[in-house]
């Protein structure tokens, strides 16, 4: 067995030195009934390299990864390109089988980068501060309505018709637990809702996402303002994060908490995991934050270096008066979305944020020109589209072309039938003309 | 001016109507370097044996208890600004809050000085 | 009073300089790197984009965004920082990394080049599930190993990590007590020696956390157990083999009694690896244990993450497993994503995460699961205990053992024999880091004093742990000898010596601002 280094002589020396008969001795405080005495009966036993490639690229060959076909799937995550060096440089053993860096003379690799990682989302989310890293977009939602409920000791958080409805539950499910109380205004395919007139003087926070899951945007400086006229805070949530280099900052709409889902700078779709939560606020929040966070400090010798800061907020220590029970993040999605971010730089992050809307810009335009009715007046790189029917049977068919069209509003809000013939395209850098000819002939008929 | 101690490692100095709490030289010792302090407002009610401060250090964190029943007088500022100053004199100018006390017979369930120095050799 | 406070500024006096001193500041293959911030050369990329097409924005009326601050960088720049970052970090690829409770194990690469096909790598978890089942079945794939390994029933695979795991499994107990029509069980009854993700679960799933005290043989007895007992008990989280390296010998009695009572039992399984396949635990009378697949079945700690953290479940508990899970019909796998599609009987509690769970976790753990195989696995776990024994014997003449007797996975050593050398945990830890090692597991459990957890893994060769050995006896003989400057410099051979988390924690500086001008 490839990865076991004991010898059987090996295994006889060490039993002689512990002063033990046999491995089972050591298994002693087992009880009898549960102590098995043979592999567990109807499983495979070991195979070499080879075989177990072969078996697990047989299930491969049965997906239709997204960049093998057009590809207009969106909704939280998204396909782009990731430079190849991102991936290899990722891999490199120091990165990926490292701990998390509990040993500060021993990790500063580690904790360099999450000490630019969490300045590079402080700066694109136009806030002071962000954590090294949650689980995902929608976990970290649900931290920050229960992190509003902290600092303004209120626990009431309204939640937009825009929000995605994956983040909606996972929000619902984690807070529900704890008796707060969610007001969750109904699905917005237009984009039209009131979220300043829910907000009332037991709201904790509105939690509002930009673009729209359908795909609007909007600028927040007004909702923001009303929020605090009632002492609420605002929470902006960002499934796109590539918008922030071509739409106004959160920050700087007075956002006070920021959450995002990372994917899209650096990790690839990964079938919806692992993914890469973001985290961000403003300075004098910082000690209600849940999650890690890297500051800067000196070693002996005087020499600038980097360390867990700030840790009595973390369960490790509070147990359980703790802001949170997260303890691992996604250090390596935050390694790969920061290392992705320094290759891209204020040029290429603005410029593939442009390049997004503009490619984005041209299906909507060529969609309409086919007479396809696109909900949206604005968007960033996804939009609403009508279409004649139901829209999941429609991406089913196109499916076996393979086409990979959108997603269907249904399956996100399902049972509304006013929301049946909405679909969900999304269009990135690797979008070409091609495909998107090939969606307006699907959808529409004409070119 | 009586010194008091509890067996949570607060001391309680009363002078007159007002009486001054801080955590003892062994409980800073214990936590190690202080980093963090949160104080209470003036006006809040404290119960004997709840939640009054905060301590933190790197690795530990703690709630200071109120020893006995009172109303806060002041905070003090000066731990807050710089926490460090629990460490290097955590029962003079390291204290947390001045309160009045509610019911002055709650001190006599608290250790004199004496009794604390064996609670603390205790405790090794 | 939390005790486990310790020293957290460096000893700048016995901190002696060892650089002679280079123009650069480097040392040799030891770089001084600034960040990516000081390394900005504005105009310059590392990604070239292909022209926009010339269309009219339609951003709805915002203004574009200008100025970000991001720092321009080449990519032979950006290579160069992260292989110089690289190089500070150890790596379990690196050397012996005992961090008790963390499983540092061999990363198999074959994990990572299968993790990478585009068939599992670039598929959008919203895709039509007609051309997803091949992800569907690996999936249930893993599922049908980790439901038969434990013998249990049912399995979330949804929690992102350990934690999450372990959120999942109480929010399941408390769905079914709720179905019981049982809301008054608020109590959730947790060893002193647990993990702290234990009691901030539960108070994260709004119960009350009342501590079980360890006994002095680092077990939890069920007399202890069911003096707490009472109807306002939920369930107990009890990690096995616990925190201290040890089999909890009443399992199964405290199982019966928790059961009797009309609890739950959670069992924490971040030690699952010491028994796979030697114990299963359906068999102790569990309900519900997350495993983390990054520890027991080895996919990448990455510094942090990502984890994964599925749930197995016992009878009682599957019908509440959270959406969304994969069942398997007539034409082929489905995804169910709603509570409008669930199956009869079936009531899950809610939804944890954005989407189907760590898919890129899943793929590496199965093909370390199909690697080992069942006989694997099991040899895998009588290695582990059999390497921390060892450690063990090697070592208890020289240095303290809190507990008698064999251990599990984790050999669990205090501080007693460093009393009066005006040594601690911490400046040990520092002095084996200068021997290459990275330090085991400190200061916790909190039961013990000082406490080194030092947890090889069954990866470490016979000769690797005798060097180990062999660098402990070494500074546990120095220690007592009385050479106390010699752990309080250390560690000197690293790219930072001590690092000041004082000055950090008290006036934190969390991100790079430009230069004032």
């Amino acid at each position: 067995m490839r990865y076991l280094p004991l010898t059987e002589a090996d295994r006889r020396e060490m039993l002689a030195a512990i002063g033990a008969p046999s491995v089972d001795a050591l298994f002693g405080d087992v009880p009898a009934a549960a102590n098995l005495n043979q592999p567990i009966a109807g499983l495979a036993p070991h195979q070499g390299e080879l075989q177990v490639e072969r078996a697990l690229s047989r299930l491969a060959a049965r997906n239709v990864p997204a960049g093998s076909c057009p590809s207009f799937l969106g909704a939280g995550a998204y396909r782009h390109h990731v430079p190849a060096s991102v991936d290899q440089l990722l891999t490199r053993g120091e990165f990926l089988t490292s701990y998390t860096p509990y040993q500060p003379e021993v990790t500063q690799g580690t904790l360099q980068y999450l000490f630019e990682f969490q300045t590079q989302v402080a700066l694109i989310t136009g806030m002071d501060v962000a954590n090294a890293s949650m689980y995902d977009g929608a976990t970290a939602c649900a931290e920050a309505v229960l992190m509003a409920n902290r600092v303004t000791r209120r626990n009431r958080a309204v939640l937009s018709g825009g929000l995605h409805p994956h983040y909606r539950d996972v929000t619902a499910t984690t807070t529900g637990v704890l008796g707060v109380d969610l007001v969750t205004l109904p699905a917005d395919p237009k984009g039209i809702e009131d979220l300043a007139a829910a907000i009332d003087d037991k709201t904790s926070c509105v939690v509002v996402q930009n673009p729209t899951l359908f795909g609007h945007v909007a600028d927040l400086t007004p909702l923001a303002e009303a929020c605090h006229a009632k002492g609420a805070l605002l929470v902006v949530v960002v499934t796109e994060v590539v918008s922030l280099g071509l739409m106004p900052s959160p920050g700087s709409m007075g956002a006070d908490i920021v959450v995002a889902e990372g994917q899209s700078i650096g990790n690839g779709l990964n079938f919806g995991g692992p993914y890469l939560g973001l985290f961000a606020t403003r300075d004098k929040f910082v000690r209600q934050m849940p999650g890690r966070l890297c500051g800067e400090t000196v070693d002996a010798d005087g020499k600038r270096g980097f360390v867990l800061t700030l840790s009595t907020r973390e369960q490790h220590i509070r147990r359980e008066k703790a802001t949170s029970n997260i303890c691992t993040n996604s250090g390596l999605c935050a390694l790969a979305f920061t290392m992705h971010l320094s290759m891209l730089g204020e040029l290429g992050f603005t410029g593939l944020a442009r390049l997004n809307h503009a490619k984005a810009a041209q299906l909507a335009d060529k969609l309409a020109a086919a007479g396809v009715t696109v909900l949206n007046q604005g968007f960033f790189n996804e939009f609403t589209v009508q279409v004649t029917g139901d829209a999941a049977a429609l991406v089913d068919r196109l499916a076996a072309e393979p086409l990979l069209a959108g997603v269907p509003v249904s399956r996100l809000h399902p049972g509304q039938a006013d929301l049946a013939d909405l679909l969900l395209a999304a269009v990135t850098e690797t979008t070409t003309e091609d495909d998107m000819d090939a969606l307006v002939q699907a959808l529409g008929g004409k070119q | 001016m009586t010194i008091r101690f509890t067996e949570d490692h607060e001391w309680i100095s009363v002078d007159g109507d007002v009486a001054t709490v801080g955590i003892t030289t062994f409980a800073q010792g214990q936590l190690g370097d202080v980093v963090f302090v949160e104080v209470p407002e003036a006006g809040r009610a404290l119960t004997k044996g709840k939640d009054a401060a905060v301590v933190e250090s790197v690795k530990a964190a703690s709630e200071v208890f109120a020893p006995v029943d009172g109303t806060v007088v002041e905070g003090n500022q000066a731990v807050v600004d710089e926490p460090a100053l629990v460490n290097s004199d955590p029962q003079g100018a390291g204290w947390f809050f001045k309160m009045t006390l509610a019911n002055p017979a709650q001190l006599d369930g608290l250790m004199d000085q004496a009794a604390y120095d064996a609670f603390v050799e205790g405790q090794h | 009073m939390n005790t486990q406070g310790r020293k957290t500024t460096p000893d700048v006096e016995s901190a002696a300089a060892t650089d002679v001193g280079t123009y650069t500041g480097n040392r040799a293959l030891v770089h001084e790197e600034p960040l990516i911030f000081e390394l900005d050369n504005p105009g310059v990329t590392g990604v070239d984009l292909e022209a926009a097409p010339a269309v009219a924005s339609r951003l709805g009326g915002l203004k574009a965004r200008e100025g970000i601050g991001l720092p321009g960088l080449s990519e032979p720049t950006v290579v160069r920082h992260y292989t110089r970052l690289s190089q500070k970090n150890f790596g379990i690829d690196s050397t012996m990394y005992p961090l008790g409770s963390c499983t540092m194990k061999h990363n198999p690469r074959l994990n990572e080049k299968l993790a990478r096909l585009p068939g599992f790598g670039d598929i959008h978890p919203m895709q039509p599930q007609s051309t997803v089942q091949g992800a569907l079945e690996l999936i249930d794939q893993l599922a049908h190993w980790l439901k038969t390994l434990t013998g249990m029933p049912a399995v979330a695979m949804s929690p992102a990590a350990g934690a999450h795991g372990e959120l999942c499994g109480l929010m399941a107990i408390r769905a079914a007590l709720r179905a019981r029509g049982e809301t008054s069980r608020t109590r959730v009854l947790v060893p002193e020696s647990a993990h702290g993700t234990n009691p901030a679960t539960a108070a994260f799933c709004g119960f009350t956390v009342d501590a079980i005290p360890a006994e002095a043989n680092g077990r939890v007895s069920v007399e202890a157990v069911k003096a707490k007992l009472g109807p306002d008990v939920a369930c107990i989280m009890l990690t096995n083999p616990n925190t201290c390296g040890l089999f909890e010998p009443q399992v199964k009695e405290i199982a019966d009694a928790v059961h009797a009572a009309g609890g739950y039992f959670y069992c924490d399984g971040a030690n699952y690896n010491a028994i796979v396949g030697r114990v299963r635990p359906a068999d102790l009378g569990v309900d519900a244990m997350h495993i983390n697949l990054h520890k027991t079945f080895s996919t990448p700690h990455g510094g942090g993450g990502p984890g994964s953290g599925p749930v197995v479940l016992s009878d009682a508990l599957a019908p509440y497993a959270p959406l969304p899970y994969v069942v398997h019909g007539a034409d082929g796998f489905r995804l169910v994503e709603h509570e409008g599609e669930v199956e009869q009987g079936a009531q899950p509690f809610g939804r944890l995460k954005a989407f189907h769970g760590q898919m890129g976790m899943f793929v590496r753990a199965l093909a370390y699961i199909m690697s080992h195989g069942a006989d694997g696995l099991r040899q895998a776990s009588s290695d582990a205990v059999l390497n921390a024994n060892y450690v063990k014997a090697r070592l208890q003449d020289l240095m303290s053992v809190p507990f008698d007797g064999y251990c599990m996975h984790e050999a669990l050593f205090d501080d007693r024999f460093l009393k009066d050398t005006g040594i601690t945990t911490l400046d040990f830890a520092k002095a084996m880091i200068d021997e290459g090692f990275h330090p085991m597991t400190m200061y916790f459990p909190l039961v013990v004093h000082g406490a080194f957890l030092i947890e090889p893994t069954e990866t470490e060769s016979k000769a690797t742990l005798d060097q180990f050995i062999g660098a402990m006896r070494h500074l546990a003989g120095k220690a007592k000898a009385g050479d106390a400057a010699h752990f309080l410099a250390a560690p000197r051979y690293t790219p930072r010596r001590r690092l000041d988390e004082t000055a950090a924690a008290r006036k934190p500086v969390l991100r790079w601002t430009p230069p004032a001008a």
